[in-house]
């Protein structure tokens, strides 16, 4: 309620808080420009651009295969799923193919990637509404035992440079598929017991049911892809729709939410994390024998020819997709990110109005940004 | 989904003024796409997005592109159909030149996901969206005055001291003291 002139009401402003950008909960450096009538929301405008660094530009002046190890650090919780998305961008862009079993085991890391990737969503939200560390924990527990295998077969925990155009940058180590497959036995009864501990938790119920509830028919005019636009119940994933890399190859089901509010965008990733569980399953099991990369792929001074290509892929956070433009030089002549982070967070003001200053941290950390992302 | 020749015969019967024309792409992946005229530009995404065969209810990617030989700015769409599921289908959008007609209807009213995808191109392209709701910078800060995306755009000098520069940073360093400060040239002696 504005000022009114009345002596007998008592006197209302409203109140224009910053939150962030250095806050926990922000998830990075995001600032919001929250109005609050009291307690609740009535105007909120997101800002950031702190970690803008142009990596499009940076990309420009860079050689194609000079520009993975950059795309890492895009959504450094999921550098594999980056890599996947530029180089099939590239793939399209200069004609390569990839042999059947770069395609699996590009499969299999994205899949692990979507599991960590969920599992720490689900742990931050949580710590966001209040359950500071141990479901975090719980979590980053099992993040540490994927990271492991990433560590044997790159070299690197987070920030992994791993695919090349045309496949792979190297070959599964010894006992890796044995240790994956151990990882994968072992998930399922974790995600029993993270279940068990939380989804029927009273408080997570009464923090999440109902708020920031998000339409289908807004989502897709709005662009909002991934976990959150299954959570409004509109069926589309770009595994099933493009059936790009050897996603047609495997059964598995997409997960779709009923309401739209922030608990169903828990359980669709907590669902998704068991279907990408089938996927591995099938995938490690079936993973075929072979070279992990086209041996005519070139990766040094690639020039594709003049013209462009739009690739896209299913990261676990929406559609990520690389948009590359060549006019025969050794560098793209336009390089352009479409980052699922960025453009989820468009609709934030519409779930925030009318709720709580505590419920726009929860509705934040459902939409699920990544700062490295939404900058660039 | 039809070809591109067929869309752009029935766009024009049912827009009659628009002027579209078929960008061709040689690339192996084959995703041409329709040059658009500003003027008819939101008669024909409204038409895009409610024809019953095409819906392409979703515009996944909005971008900008400097072609600075040929003198004039770009803005791309990527649309794709979540009702229908296929895509994509690219626009294209051009502006006058570089420098005042720079101006181009926004597409915002149509996807809403355009919103803050239009207002990274401003940010950084420098191209004009008329329409827009909201039309502000939004990685640079609002002060910045220049279009860091442009193929022609200029770093500033923002040399920092570095006792001994090499390779890029000499380059820099040479620059930014064009009389070489004492360390500098004692090097350079050496």
């Amino acid at each position: 309620m504005i000022a009114i002139d009345n002596d007998t009401e008592v006197k209302q402003e409203l109140l224009e808080v910053s939150m962030g950008p250095h806050h926990p909960s922000t998830h990075g450096v995001f600032r919001m420009n929250v109005l609050l009538d009291g307690e609740t929301v009535v105007k909120l405008k997101p800002v950031f651009g702190y970690l803008h660094r142009n990596h499009e530009k940076i990309a420009e002046t860079n050689s194609y295969l000079a520009s993975i190890p950059y795309t890492d650090r895009l959504d450094y919780i999921c550098a594999m799923t980056n890599n996947w998305a530029y180089t099939l961008s590239v793939e399209k862009l200069a004609g390569i193919a990839v042999p059947p079993r770069a395609e699996y085991i590009r499969v299999i890391v994205s899949e692990l990637t979507r599991l960590i990737n969920h599992s720490c969503l689900a742990g931050f939200l949580l710590q966001d509404m209040g359950a500071l560390g141990t479901p975090l924990m719980y979590a980053f527990r099992e993040r540490e035992k994927i990271l492991d295998l990433f560590e044997a077969l790159t070299g690197s925990r987070m920030m992994h440079n791993f695919m090349r155009f045309g496949g792979c940058r190297c070959d599964l180590p010894p006992g890796w598929v044995d240790g994956a497959k151990t990882i994968v036995a072992h998930f399922g009864p974790f995600l029993d017991e993270f279940e068990a501990l939380l989804t029927g938790n009273e408080i997570l119920r009464a923090r999440t049911e109902g708020v920031g509830v998000l339409s289908g028919a807004l989502a897709v005019s709005a662009g909002v892809t991934g976990p959150m636009l299954r959570a409004s119940g509109v069926n589309y994933d770009i595994r099933k729709v493009d059936a790009y890399g050897a996603y047609g190859k495997f059964a598995f089901r997409v997960p779709l939410g009923q309401r739209g509010d922030v608990f169903d965008r828990y359980m669709v990733r907590i669902l998704e994390m068991r279907e990408s569980l089938k996927i591995l399953e099938q995938a490690l099991r079936e993973l075929p024998d072979g070279p992990v990369i086209d041996p005519k792929a070139k990766l040094r001074n690639l020039r594709p020819k003049p013209g462009e290509a739009y690739g896209r892929i299913e990261s676990p956070k929406g559609e990520l997709g690389f948009y590359l433009i060549s006019d025969g030089g050794p560098t793209p002549y336009r390089f352009r990110v479409r980052p699922p982070s960025l453009i989820n967070v468009t609709i934030l003001e519409d779930l925030c109005l009318g709720h709580s200053v505590a419920d726009v941290v929860v509705i934040l950390g459902s939409v699920d940004i990544v700062l490295g992302e939404v900058d660039r | 989904m039809e070809t591109l020749e067929q869309l752009k015969a029935r766009l024009e019967t049912a827009i009659p003024n628009a002027k579209i024309e078929i960008v061709p792409n040689p690339s192996p992946v084959n995703q041409p796409s329709l040059l658009l005229d500003t003027e008819s530009a939101r008669a024909i995404a409204h038409f895009l997005r409610d024809d019953p065969q095409l819906r392409l209810d979703y515009c996944s990617n909005v971008t900008g592109v400097d072609w600075l030989k040929a003198g004039y700015l770009e803005a791309v769409y990527h649309l794709y159909s979540v009702a229908l599921k296929h895509g994509p289908v690219i626009l294209r959008m051009r502006t006058g030149n570089r420098a005042d007609r720079v101006y181009l209807p926004s597409l915002t009213p149509v996807w809403r996901s355009c919103e803050f995808q239009e207002r990274e191109v401003y940010d950084l392209y420098g191209i004009v969206f008329q329409g827009h709701p909201d039309l502000r910078r939004i990685l640079m800060w609002d002060e910045f005055v220049d279009y860091p995306m442009r193929k022609d755009y200029v770093e500033p000098d923002d040399y920092e001291y570095d006792p001994t520069p090499h390779d890029d940073a000499l380059e820099k360093a040479r620059k930014h003291y064009p009389q070489a400060p004492a360390p500098l040239q004692t090097e350079a002696a050496q």
